[in-house]
């Protein structure tokens, strides 16, 4: 099948709506960014127009490769435990019977609905000591005294997690419940058991929106600045939120507009990464 | 005990009875067709003996050993889907060597195997192409070949060849037979298609209504069905309602004696109707008299080339007739003609 190109100015005229948006809206800030990186920034006021590279070299420092390193690697873990948990989970919700379904797809959509900032606070408050879950567990005899299990990484990974999760849900699903129902029950008529159909069979066929899934969910994560503040120690602190404080606490827009660029680079090779290896394993059609 | 035993086998989804006590005993080595209308129960049927729906009541028996508990994966039956249900991700030999890899054969054995099934089912050469490169025919093939790799105590197949086009079908009807002779194994069709039904099967199952209505040689289906539904269902019939008329086989149709040979073991009084094949009604024109004659009006003539449909009305039934152009009566439309029923064509129905 083919599809007729346009030809002359006049039918390309109705490109030029969402080109100008995309150029207004996207191109030009990124240039302003991408110029101001290079900016000189004066000490104790605001930047000049000026092109070194000090933003730059700033960056690479233990410090900053430090954040960089740990954000990619929370981003990562959280994106590959959120696919992990979410995908069969949508597995087995598509499997059921459609009003089953819907009270299900409404809760996680109400999620949806939530901020960041309650959520975060929500699981600081839930993972306290004074009043969160441990204090249940002590009551249930599983623990001797209340803990404190935030702020921490494991605290902060909860958080992401939890965020992460129903867009993963979300992204899976139509993919899942348009999947042939024939197509496991072949597996299994051939012997595998439910468990390896899942593997061999729903996984594989399904790897397109899984990877799209953990894209998701790992450019998602790499972007939160509240979770980190708010569940995770110093240390802990993503690349995120280093930016927000070069901007807008130290007033250091150029090495914020810098670290944003470089943070960008690095999410942009990892998807290729992804993407790549995806690909690699498909076979030619 | 060699064969399949279907033991009073009921399905219920909530309210709504799928299957009804069926019970159906198979020897080995046959070619089943169960046929029925679209939500007769066939295919529920079909999934229960493939361990895909676990049945509400009673067992099913492959050579006297209960399978009822066991998982579909245990089960070691091959089964054709209606969509095929080929893996898009795996390549054509990949898909047929499936079955065997989870079953642990080593690579050669695959290969050996592969190689073996594609030839049997005319494929050769075609291991390393994508699923997405076959038409419609060679899927159908390539998923038959999946479901025989296992080496399947039962051969199951869920209207495999509804996807294709009329042509292909009829071929692949004949192949699928032919195949089944050669291999010697117990198969069981799901079919709507009656023509399908009586090409391969050596049994017919008719089913409507969740329960079964008649087992039989596709001849003896056609020939001496057991009521309304089976006549009309299996090719097409003319019914005509009436009164038994004596303990001689006669049944009184408009006030007419029509003599049959079925007919004898009838209660003089009850109500029956006499079914008969398109092609068994004989047509003559003008008015004439005789044992089993009936007046009628030609309502419509189609010629159709290899044979020629006469629709007639018969004191307000619709009757019609089939014939050879080569016999066909010098009749037309409006005329007012004479059928006659052959006693030996009129199947009794009890109502």
């Amino acid at each position: 099948m083919t599809t007729e190109r346009p030809h002359g100015l006049m039918a390309h005229l109705p490109m030029l709506w969402p080109a100008g948006m995309l150029v207004l809206f996207f191109v030009v800030p990124f240039g302003i960014m991408l110029a101001v990186s290079f900016f000189h920034q004066v000490q104790g006021a605001f930047f000049e127009p000026a092109f070194e590279l000090d933003n730059y070299g700033r960056f690479v420092s233990a410090f900053f490769g430090r954040a960089l390193l740990f954000s990619l690697w929370i981003s990562i873990l959280s994106a590959a435990i959120v696919v992990a948990v979410a995908f069969p989970f949508t597995y087995f919700l598509t499997r059921l019977r459609r009003r089953a379904q819907v009270p299900i797809l409404v809760f996680i959509l109400a999620v949806l609905s939530l901020s960041e900032v309650i959520i975060g606070f929500s699981w600081s408050t839930l993972l306290s000591r004074n009043a969160g879950l441990s204090n249940v567990m002590v009551w249930l005899g599983m623990l001797p005294r209340p803990v404190a299990w935030t702020p921490s990484f494991g605290a902060l990974l909860m958080g992401m997690c939890y965020l992460g999760f129903p867009y993963t849900v979300l992204i899976v699903y139509p993919a899942m419940s348009r999947l042939d129902p024939e197509l496991p029950e072949a597996s299994r008529m051939l012997g595998a058991s439910p468990f390896r159909t899942f593997f061999t069979i729903v996984v594989p066929v399904l790897k397109t929106s899984l990877m799209g899934a953990v894209i998701m969910v790992f450019v998602f994560n790499l972007g939160a600045f509240l979770l980190p503040q708010v569940l995770g120690r110093p240390p802990h602190w993503t690349l995120s939120v280093h930016i927000t404080d070069q901007a807008v606490f130290q007033s250091n827009i150029p090495f914020a507009a810098a670290m944003a660029i470089f943070l960008m680079l690095f999410s942009l090779a990892f998807i290729g990464l992804t993407l790549v290896l995806g690909a690699s394993r498909e076979a030619p059609r | 005990m060699s064969g399949l035993r279907i033991d009073h086998v009921g399905k219920s989804f909530g309210m709504f009875e799928a299957l009804k006590d069926i019970d159906l005993d198979f020897p080995d080595g046959k070619f089943i067709c169960l046929l029925g209308p679209s939500g007769c129960g066939k295919t529920t049927l079909l999934r229960v003996i493939a361990g895909l729906e676990t049945p509400t009541r009673g067992r099913i028996l492959l050579d006297g050993t209960d399978i009822s508990g066991l998982p579909a994966h245990r089960r070691n039956l091959g089964m054709v889907f209606q969509s095929l249900a080929l893996f898009p991700h795996l390549t054509v030999g990949e898909n047929i060597a499936y079955g065997l890899r989870i079953r642990g054969a080593d690579q050669a054995t695959r290969r050996r195997k592969t190689e073996e099934l594609l030839d049997l089912v005319r494929l050769p050469g075609t291991a390393d192409r994508q699923i997405s490169q076959l038409s419609g025919g060679q899927r159908q093939r390539v998923a038959i070949a999946r479901a025989l790799a296992i080496d399947p105590k039962l051969f199951l197949l869920d209207e495999p060849l509804s996807a294709l086009d009329a042509k292909l079908r009829e071929t692949m009807q004949v192949e699928l037979k032919l195949l089944q002779k050669r291999l010697g194994i117990s198969t069981i069709v799901v079919t709507h298609d009656q023509r399908e039904a009586l090409t391969m099967a050596d049994i017919v199952v008719v089913m409507n209504h969740a329960e079964v209505q008649q087992v039989g040689s596709p001849l003896d289906i056609y020939r001496n069905p057991v009521n309304a539904f089976v006549a009309d269902f299996i090719g097409s019939s003319n019914l005509l309602t009436g009164v038994v008329g004596g303990e001689d086989g006669v049944i009184i149709v408009d006030g007419l004696p029509v003599q049959t040979e079925a007919g004898r073991a009838l209660v003089r009084g009850t109500k029956a109707s006499i079914s008969i094949r398109p092609e068994e009604v004989l047509v003559h024109p003008g008015t004439e008299t005789g044992p089993n004659h009936l007046p009628a009006k030609v309502t419509f003539v189609r010629d159709l080339g290899a044979s020629v449909e006469i629709m007639l009305e018969c004191s307000g039934r619709e009757i019609l007739a089939v014939s050879s152009p080569r016999t066909r009566p010098a009749v037309d439309t409006g005329d007012a003609v004479t059928i006659e029923l052959p006693p030996a064509a009129c199947v009794v129905l009890a109502s």
